[in-house]
Parts: C-alpha cells; sequence; structure tokens
C-alpha cells in the first residue's frame, strides 16, 4: 500500500489507493451519479450500491456515451449477434427431446411411413420431437433457418469489412477473429446437421470419412480415432453432439467476446461522412439510441427466423428416412455453406499420386483439404498479405468505399466466383435437370469457369471501379432535356429555371 | 460529459429544453407504437391458446413472428419518432503502446538473465521435457478414442463359397433381376454391412468385355461389383441401363459396367472391384472368393494389401 494505512481504532474503510470512503457512502447524495433514470428512487441507490463496491460507474457512464456509427452496412455483424443468440435458445430446446445416441431401435410413433423400421435411437428422437413435442418442430425449423442466417450474415459482414478495407491496421487481429468465427460456425453447421442421422447427413459422414482418410500416411488413423472405428460407427453422434453444443459454442462466445472488445478499445471504423476524421466518431451514443435501435433489431430478426421456422419446411429428415450405409439420396446437397465444398470435391479430376504401390495423395486430399485450406488461409491473413503488398502499415479508421481500391475490390469480386462457380458445381445434378443438359458437361463447363470465371470477374471489378473512381471525381452534370410542369387547366408548360427544376427534383444531378 | 466525448454543436442536447407540443407526427407514431404493443400482447395470448388447444407449427410460428416483430417494430419506430437521440461525436485517441512498459525483447531477455533464469541451461532443457512428457502422456489415452484400422480396410466379409442374400438376408435368384436389372446383394450372414455391399446387375449376355482372366466371374450376364464408390464412399446406386453405367450421386463418378467398372467420368480414381460370382444350378448365386482388392475409397496403403 502506497497510502497511508488506517491508524488503530480509525473504522474508516479504505480503497486500495488509501483514499478515506465514509462507511455510509451507500446513504450520501451527490451529484457524481450520472446515470440517466439516478432519480427513480429504485434505481438510484441501486447503481450507488453497485458502484461503492466495484467502481463501474465511470465505465458504465463511458459506455453509455460510446458513439456508434450509424450506417446499415453496421448492422450486418449485428444479425450475425442475434442469429446466434437464437441459435442458443432453439438449440438448447431441442437438447432437452434429441437423444445423442446411434443405437439401434425400432420406431413407433406417428408418422406411419416409418413404422417399425429400424433407424439409431437418435434419429426417432428427431422424429418425436418434430412430431410429438409441442413446438418442437417450430424450434427444430428455426434452428435451422438460424443457422442459414447466422453463416450468411457472416459472409456478408466479412464481405463489407473486406470491400471498405476495414480490417486495415489496427484492426487486423479482429479481421483474423472474425474469420476463426466463420470456421467455427462452419464447423458449427456441418456438426449440426449430421446429428439426426438421416440418410443425408449420413451420406456426408461417409463423404467426410473418406476425405479424412485421405490424408497421407495418416488418414486411415485419424479417422478411425475421430470416429471410434471404421464408418458407420454408432459413436459418431455422441461425439458430434458434445462438439456442437458444448466445445463449439464455448469457443464461438469466448472468440465473440474477443471480437466485440477489439471493436469496443479500437472503436468503430466509420464511412466518409462529412465531419468525419481519422481521430474521430460519429453516430448515437449507446443509450438509448443505439441500444434501442439493436434491441428493436434483435426481435425484427427473431420474427423474421420464427417465420421462416413456422412457414418454411427445411430439412425433412424423415422423407430422406434413416441412413442405411447402402443407399443414397438423390439429388443429395449439403447446406449452401458446405455448396462449395461439395462442388470442389465434385469437380476434381480423379488423380491421385501413387509410387511404388503407395498411394502418396489419394484423390479426395487435395480437392477436399487442401484447395480448402490454401482459399481459406489466403482470406483467414488477408489483412497482412494487403499490408504486405500495399506497404500501408498506417492506422486507418475512415472507411474506403469500395470503388476507392479498386484492386482490392476485384480480388474480392474473383475470391466470390470461385466460391459460387465452386457452389454451383455442388448442385450440378439439380441444374442439370433444371436445364436439360447432361451433368457432364455441366461439370466441365465449371472445370474451366473456377479458372476463367475469377480472372473475369477481376479485370470487370477493376474496370467498373476505376471507372467509378474517375466519374466520381467530376463535377456533375447537369440535367439534359426539358423540364415540363403541370399548370392548373391540366395542360403542361416548359419549365426554363435550371435551379427550380434541380431543387423541385431533389437537388443536383442524376442520382 | 466524459473526458473525450464533444457534443454535435449543430445538435446540442442536454440542459434545459423547452417541452414543446407533440406534433402529429409524434401521434400518430404513439398510436401506431400502441398498436404494435398490442399485436405483441395478442399474439402471446394466441401462443398460450394453441398450446392449450394444441395448433400447429404454421400457426405457432406465425404468431411468434407477429409477437417478437411487434415488440421490436414498437421500439424501433418509438426511438426513431419519439426519442431524442442526436448525432454524437466521439473523439478517437490513437491506439499506442505505454511507453512505461519497456516489452521489448531485449529488455524481457534482460529480466531473463537478471532472474538467474537462463543461467540453467540444464533445468531449462529439463523443463522443456518434462512438459513434453506430460502433454504426449496425456495425448496417448486418445488412442482409446477408436480401434486403429489395422486389415479392416482391406477385407470385407465376402469369403469363397458366401452365398449372395439381399439386404434383407434372403437368397437371391437369378430369376428375380430382369435384363437391366439391379440388385444391392451382401454375403450370407451380413445384410446391411456397409463394407460388404455389393450391386448385381444382369446386363444379359453376350454385352460384357471383361478381361480374359474374369471371363469366369459373371455367368451368364450377371456381374457383380462393389457398391461402395472408389471415391468417398458413397453407394453407387444409379445404374443408367442405356448406356450401362453405374453413377454415383454424390460426386457423379461413373463406371462402365461392361468394361469391369473402368471410370469414364467424374473424381474417382480407379474402378469398382468386381466379385467373382458363380450361378448355382437352383438358381442362387455364390461367391468364388472375396474382392480381388480394397473396396471403397483411397487411402495411402491401399494398394499394397490384397484382399481377402
Amino acid at each position: 500500500m502506497t497510502g497511508p494505512g488506517p491508524a488503530p481504532g480509525d473504522n474508516r474503510v479504505f480503497h486500495v489507493e488509501g483514499e478515506p470512503v465514509p462507511r455510509d457512502a451507500d446513504a450520501i447524495e451527490g451529484d457524481a451519479l450520472p446515470v440517466p433514470g439516478g432519480q427513480l428512487p429504485v434505481v438510484g441507490p441501486a447503481v450507488r450500491f453497485l458502484d461503492n463496491r466495484t467502481g463501474l460507474v465511470t465505465f458504465g457512464r463511458s459506455a453509455l456515451e460510446k458513439v456508434f456509427p450509424d450506417h446499415w452496412t453496421f448492422l450486418l455483424g449485428e444479425i450475425a449477434a442475434f442469429s446466434f443468440i437464437v441459435l442458443l435458445i432453439t438449440g438448447t430446446y431441442l437438447t432437452l427431446f434429441f437423444r445423442p445416441d446411434g443405437t439401434t431401435t425400432i420406431y413407433t410413433g406417428p408418422y406411419a411411413p416409418l413404422d417399425g423400421t429400424k433407424m439409431s435411437a437418435a434419429f426417432s428422437s428427431v422424429l418425436a420431437l418434430s412430431f410429438s413435442v409441442e413446438g418442437g418442430l417450430l424450434a427444430r425449423q428455426a434452428h435451422h433457418w438460424a443457422a442459414l442466417l447466422f453463416i450468411a450474415a457472416i459472409v456478408t459482414h466479412l464481405t463489407r469489412i473486406f470491400l471498405t478495407g476495414a480490417f486495415r491496421r489496427p484492426r487486423e487481429l479482429n479481421w483474423v477473429i472474425g474469420f476463426t468465427l466463420l470456421l467455427l460456425a462452419l464447423a458449427e453447421g456441418i456438426t449440426g446437421y449430421s446429428l439426426p442421422d438421416d440418410l443425408l447427413s449420413g451420406t456426408g459422414l461417409r463423404i467426410i470419412y473418406s476425405i479424412i482418410m485421405a490424408i497421407p500416411f495418416l488418414g486411415p488413423w485419424i479417422a478411425s480415432l475421430l470416429f471410434g472405428g471404421l464408418f458407420p460407427t454408432t459413436a459418431i453422434i455422441s461425439r458430434l453432439f458434445i462438439v456442437h453444443v458444448l466445445l463449439l459454442p464455448g469457443a464461438l462466445i469466448g472468440l465473440i467476446s474477443v471480437h466485440l472488445l477489439f471493436v469496443w478499445i479500437q472503436k468503430h471504423t466509420q464511412y466518409k461522412i462529412p465531419g468525419a476524421t481519422e481521430h474521430n466518431v460519429i453516430g448515437l451514443s449507446l443509450w438509448p439510441g443505439q441500444a434501442f435501435r439493436s434491441i428493436g433489431a434483435f426481435l425484427l430478426t427473431a420474427a423474421v427466423i420464427a417465420l421462416l421456422g413456422g412457414l418454411f419446411e427445411i430439412n425433412p429428415v424423415w422423407i430422406y428416412g434413416p441412413y442405411v450405409p447402402y443407399a443414397a439420396a438423390v439429388p443429395a446437397q449439403p447446406d449452401y455453406y458446405v455448396g462449395w465444398l461439395e462442388g470442389l470435391v465434385r469437380m476434381a479430376p480423379n488423380w491421385q499420386l501413387t509410387l511404388f504401390g503407395i498411394t502418396i495423395l489419394p484423390e479426395p486430399f487435395i480437392p477436399g483439404l487442401v484447395v480448402p485450406g490454401v482459399l481459406f488461409t489466403v482470406l483467414w491473413i488477408w489483412p497482412f498479405i494487403e499490408a504486405f503488398i500495399t506497404g500501408d502499415r498506417r492506422e486507418h479508421n475512415l472507411l474506403d468505399w469500395p470503388w476507392e481500391a479498386p484492386w482490392r475490390a476485384a480480388t474480392g469480386a474473383a475470391f466470390a466466383t470461385i466460391f459460387l462457380v465452386l457452389l454451383l458445381e455442388g448442385a450440378n445434378d439439380v441444374l442439370a435437370a433444371w436445364l436439360l443438359i447432361p451433368v457432364e458437361n455441366l461439370t466441365q463447363f465449371f472445370r474451366i469457369m473456377v479458372f476463367a470465371g475469377p480472372v473475369i470477374a477481376w479485370i470487370v471489378t477493376y474496370r467498373l471501379a476505376r471507372a467509378r473512381l474517375e466519374h466520381g471525381t467530376k463535377p456533375i452534370e447537369p440535367r439534359g432535356g426539358i423540364a415540363l410542369r403541370r399548370n392548373a387547366t391540366g395542360g403542361f408548360e416548359e419549365v426554363h429555371d435550371r435551379a427550380a427544376v434541380d431543387a423541385a427534383l431533389g437537388g443536383g444531378g442524376p442520382k | 460529459m466524459t473526458a473525450g466525448m464533444e457534443r454535435d454543436p449543430d445538435r446540442a442536447y442536454g440542459g434545459p429544453r423547452t417541452v414543446r407540443p407533440t406534433t402529429t407526427t409524434e401521434r400518430r407514431a404513439e398510436v401506431f407504437v400502441g398498436l404494435l404493443f398490442i399485436a405483441t400482447i395478442l399474439a402471446a395470448l394466441g401462443l398460450i391458446v394453441s398450446y392449450i388447444i394444441g395448433a400447429n407449427t404454421q400457426v405457432d410460428g406465425v404468431l411468434l413472428a407477429v409477437a417478437f416483430a411487434g415488440l421490436g417494430g414498437a421500439i424501433v419506430v418509438w426511438v426513431q419518432y419519439l426519442m431524442h437521440t442526436p448525432t454524437m461525436i466521439e473523439a478517437r485517441h490513437p491506439i499506442q503502446p505505454n511507453p512505461a512498459a519497456d516489452v521489448s525483447p531485449g529488455q524481457v531477455a534482460m529480466r531473463e538473465a537478471e532472474s538467474g533464469f537462463t543461467r540453467r541451461r540444464m533445468l531449462i532443457g529439463m523443463l522443456f521435457a518434462s512438459v513434453g512428457g506430460l502433454v504426449t502422456a496425456i495425448a496417448v489415452p486418445l488412442f482409446s478414442l477408436g480401434p486403429l484400422p489395422g486389415r479392416a480396410l482391406f477385407v470385407t466379409k465376402w469369403k469363397k463359397g458366401s452365398r449372395v442374400v439381399d439386404v434383407n438376408g434372403n437368397l437371391v435368384h437369378a430369376s428375380q433381376i430382369p435384363i437391366n436389372g439391379i440388385m444391392t446383394v451382401f454375403p450370407e450372414g451380413a445384410p446391411g454391412d456397409a463394407m460388404s455391399q455389393t450391386v448385381l446387375l444382369n446386363v444379359g449376355p453376350g454385352l460384357l468385355q471383361l478381361p480374359a482372366d474374369r471371363a469366369s466371374w459373371a455367368p451368364q450376364g450377371f456381374v457383380a461389383y462393389s457398391k461402395l464408390c472408389t471415391h468417398a464412399g458413397c453407394p453407387v446406386g444409379l445404374f443408367r441401363a442405356t448406356e450401362h453405367d453405374l453413377m454415383c450421386p454424390c460426386h457423379q463418378s461413373t463406371f462402365d459396367v461392361l468394361d469391369g467398372a473402368q471410370v469414364t467420368f467424374g473424381p474417382a480414381p480407379r474402378p469398382l472391384p468386381q466379385l467373382p460370382i458363380q450361378l448355382q444350378p437352383d438358381g442362387t448365386f455364390v461367391a468364388l472368393g472375396g474382392f480381388p482388392e480394397p473396396v471403397g475409397p483411397a487411402f495411402w496403403n491401399q494398394t499394397s494389401g490384397g484382399g481377402a
């Protein structure tokens, strides 16, 4: 202690710093309680009680006045967070009824077409919670829709961050954390839709097992250890379950906390709106403006998910039936966020490297693990790659408009094109049926497009961005043509006053 | 106000504000917010009723959506039209390390040296060795997660003399499979076995072009291949009779049934292994042996081993 210690008989209470505080502090009136609502007879004393024991009010006060930029693109990350909350709530409800049990049972229940069918206890419990539990199917479908929305929101949020350069110093690490969150979310999605043990998800697990088995030299061991033996195993459902409901959500919650902490410390970036500089943040304070808007946005997100879950059927596992290793659903597609991986595995040529009778690189290894690994690694460490290429290591708090960095926008478009082509290839059987094109031809086309597409997208985006950049710096041309005004008698007369026309049309120039 | 906060001079707030009369817009907003709250209350009551009378998923979903949307919409409208939330400007302080805390590698190394930590090389080496040993010891039980594959990937339940049965364990008769017919079959005693799943096809006599040493494996146009795709292990269940090819529904690997299941399209790196079968006088089938090579997707030592 640096301050004076209490003298014998001195019954005052001391802060660590040694500043005396009267013991009866709770009763003291003062202006140092700057909390809105301090006037209320309950809130005031409660806040004071807390502050006298934690000193948190100073932080709370500054927190309530923290400024949040007001732009719709800042909502994308929030929607991801809101979806995650819905996932936690609906997911918890589902665990009350789901049985993570791979052992075989005979189904007897209200769904007549499967009555008497052999299936895992897990699949049977999914049927039970879908057909016999009040709100069970709603929760299950809402959970699935929320998962789709969660990943879509993360991807669009990352896209916004990428295109506006928000990941630049000092926020490189938060990009890395955000991208890690995407990976965790993808893992949540894959483990989650494998849990019902239906025909479609079981086939997916079979493919995952084969891809793991293709890891050079160690593959068969790793696959066997992860799945608890040779596919299919009864152990896998309970293992996926604990990963899905404990390990991954724990990691997500931890990393989301760090992600938000970083946003808090580093403050938000902002667009180049009037008054915005590198040294300020313009927007709404957290309380009450931003807080109420966010709460409202959360409830509206929940409303959309509830509507989707109630009205739009998703993953009707009873139609696919239970998993049996000798049957497969046709056509078979995973959820969209895995579709690109499926496309990669579909379009890969059947090459594998064999030396002296040993398969060094089994076929699924490169499309199943190496290519996704490379694509994701590049995006994962993108802030450092861009800083290395441009040499720009300054701090940036003002965002670029996407066209202000044509090179970056073009690269983003190229990446998006790769994933889009792969996603379409992942649905090649469905597309072939729609377009009446042989699936082989479609695959050949996508094999070309996965290389040509990103090149085309890069060039087109680069040129568009350059054009916008150059056009945007020119003064806005006056409107062409003539302006007419309807007069009192119903006829039209020409208006010659240019300024009046522009004013009437809402300010200068074409929009 | 906290240090670093400035009020937007154009839209200053705080201090005594004059009470101005409620505008028409605000009145409308108040009514609208009120209606939205009522919608939420009614939807919530509806959900309770729905639970009691046992309504369906669709009704519950709509009611839940209305309840959430009413509350959320009311809050959004309230804050937008009925609350004064001015634009604020917050100063941003440069993020910089604390100059008092020297964390340079040199400084840290010096501290380490001063503490006498780095002097005891031998003990440091042993520290790392013991940590490594402990981590390894904790990791070793990971082998309890599952049996190592051993020879399991090289063998199936098919043996010389295995009788051919269907998924229910019933003996398969040649008469059950017409020309261009297909059936999923298993060795007797293991119906439904994942590794042993086999397709038995009847392509009719005279069309098969199998290698000479397999001529006796496919009696009267009946030919049997492993149903486990050599790409990723999906069941190869789509038989396109006009092209005489088998296609995998997962990734469209295509195998020419007439030509020993050679790969004609897709990512599968090798043909489906063929099961040698014999037609018995009573019209049933037996296997002349197991698959001559491992079935299913590729793994590193696949080709070094033989079949059962």
